[in-house]
């Protein structure tokens, strides 16, 4: 099985993917992380304004048999959240690169922005596991 | 737990790789959590027929002039009223009221020759309690020599009648078992399951399970599918069957988990017998329901449910998203109070209460 991984997305070793445009970060899961959940069912997030923190548990998501957390690549203030899943996961299902992305986030703190992976990096992680 | 380290293959490793099965350790096994995704196998299962390899369960033959003796002290259903090829539900109870295991105990020769179906997980405590707590009769522990199949779904009985004829599968009553052969093999055909669905579970020597497996997947009589642990747990938890370690355990008790039907105390005496009665002449204090959320969420085993106030007043069992249904379902110990169909409660998700309420089972009707 072959994942999309784009390019001018960064990752994290819990499988999501932050898109960086100036001081907005847009969160998502990968492919790879949506393979191995199945079929998602049921999408928890944060409200907009919540602040994050780096690592800091933002949401689930749910498959038949399996709950998943959520991580906060990167800390900030949720700008937006994608209301769409809470009634119907079914994007996050077929494309979790793009129509399927979760939050997005004010960033608080550009220094960590360096701390998340780099897309042959994370290409590395999903080939050895 | 059992001991996980050393893992075991039933004989149907090698066809479960070749069908591309996502394998996982389960009770010490390693065994198809799916193959080509849980829901696809739950609706060819509840549509079609789906193929289980349960190979993993344990067989316990008792034998001999005191193996009825024995059952009964053991076992809580009644067993002297099994006929030769009749099969019924059953439990082990241990002597504090709770529950060793749930099983099968099939009627192979009256008085003298019976088969007891246990849990994977239990196989070893289950053979060891058993043994332990014998009346004379002789006991063996079978479950290396035994594979097993579980055939299930609306078309099941029509490919069994197919791969296991001239037997006619679709003429037995549910809950029956027959000796045959299958090539040359040693089978065992019962009319059980755990899905809802009509079908039987086969056992057949090991050596030969892959045979029959392949003959089943391949025979034109109707189209089967392999089926994982995954849709295996959905499909159960639709017909609100019981799994050890999620509604019942060694702490259990028969009543508040809904299983009196499989209770004989006034044909006989059996181990936990005073204490097992005594909690339901005293009133039932909590009993196993099914309940759907009226709000977003799914439960999970181990949530709490809880009053508006906070208050604890049960906890959840098994909880999923019901494929068939295309909605959350539960299954909970709750207070006698709030087991009545409509009794609203709320189930604590991740530190929020929402709103959940009780319905009645199975989730989905089969009949």
């Amino acid at each position: 099985m072959s994942f999309n991984i784009p390019e001018n997305y960064l990752y994290t070793k819990d499988h999501e993917w932050a898109l960086v445009q100036s001081n907005i970060a847009t969160i998502g899961i990968t492919e790879f992380a949506k393979d191995q959940l199945g079929e998602v069912v049921y999408v928890d997030l944060p409200k907009v304004g919540d602040k994050l923190n780096q690592n800091q548990t933002f949401g689930v998501v749910e498959s038949v048999k399996a709950v998943s957390d959520l991580y906060a690549p990167i800390s900030g203030t949720v700008t937006e959240v994608n209301a769409a899943l809470l009634d119907n996961p079914d994007s996050l299902n077929t494309n979790p690169n793009t129509e399927g992305w979760l939050i997005k986030v004010q960033i608080s703190s550009e220094s960590e922005i360096s701390s998340l992976m780099k897309p042959e990096d994370y290409k590395k992680l999903i080939t050895q596991s | 737990m059992t001991n996980t380290s050393v893992t075991q293959k039933t004989p149907l490793y090698d066809d479960h790789v070749k069908l591309g099965a996502r394998m996982v350790d389960f009770a010490g096994w390693i065994m198809p959590i799916q193959y080509e995704g849980l829901k696809e196998e739950h609706f060819f299962t509840r549509n079609h027929v789906g193929l289980f390899d349960v190979s993993h369960m344990g067989e316990i033959r008792v034998k001999g002039p005191k193996a009825v003796e024995a059952l009964q002290w053991l076992t809580t259903n009644d067993v002297s009223t099994l006929e030769n090829g009749q099969a019924h539900y059953s439990l082990l109870p241990n002597n504090e009221g709770g529950l060793v295991d749930d099983i099968f105990v099939y009627c192979l020769e009256k008085n003298s020759d019976y088969l007891v179906c246990v849990n994977a997980s239990n196989t070893d405590k289950d053979f060891a309690w058993m043994t332990k707590n014998n009346k004379g009769a002789d006991m063996t522990n079978e479950s290396s020599a035994w594979g097993q199949i579980a055939i299930q779904g609306p078309e099941a009985l029509k490919l069994c009648d197919a791969v296991f004829a001239p037997i006619k599968v679709s003429e037995m009553a549910r809950n029956q078992i027959k000796k045959s052969t299958f090539k040359g093999h040693q089978i065992m055909i019962a009319t059980t399951g755990y899905t809802g669905e009509k079908g039987c579970e086969v056992f057949i020597e090991a050596k030969g399970t892959s045979e029959l497996w392949n003959a089943l997947l391949t025979n034109p009589a109707a189209k089967a599918k392999a089926i994982g642990l995954g849709a295996r747990d959905t499909l159960r938890t639709e017909m609100k069957f019981s799994l050890y370690g999620h509604e019942i355990d060694d702490a259990s008790n028969p009543y508040e988990a809904t299983l009196g039907w499989a209770m004989k105390p006034n044909a006989k005496d059996f181990i936990g017998k005073a204490a097992i009665v005594k909690v339901k002449e005293q009133g039932l204090k909590r009993k196993l329901i099914g309940f759907k959320m009226l709000e977003r969420g799914i439960p999970r085993q181990g949530y709490e449910i809880k009053k508006q106030t906070g208050e604890k007043i049960g906890v959840v069992t098994s909880g999923t998203h019901s494929p068939s249904l295309d909605e959350p379902i539960g299954i909970a110990y709750v207070e006698t109070s709030f087991t009545t169909e409509g009794s609203q409660f709320f189930v604590d998700i991740r530190g929020k209460l929402v709103k959940a309420h009780v319905v009645k089972t199975p989730f989905v009707n089969k009949t």
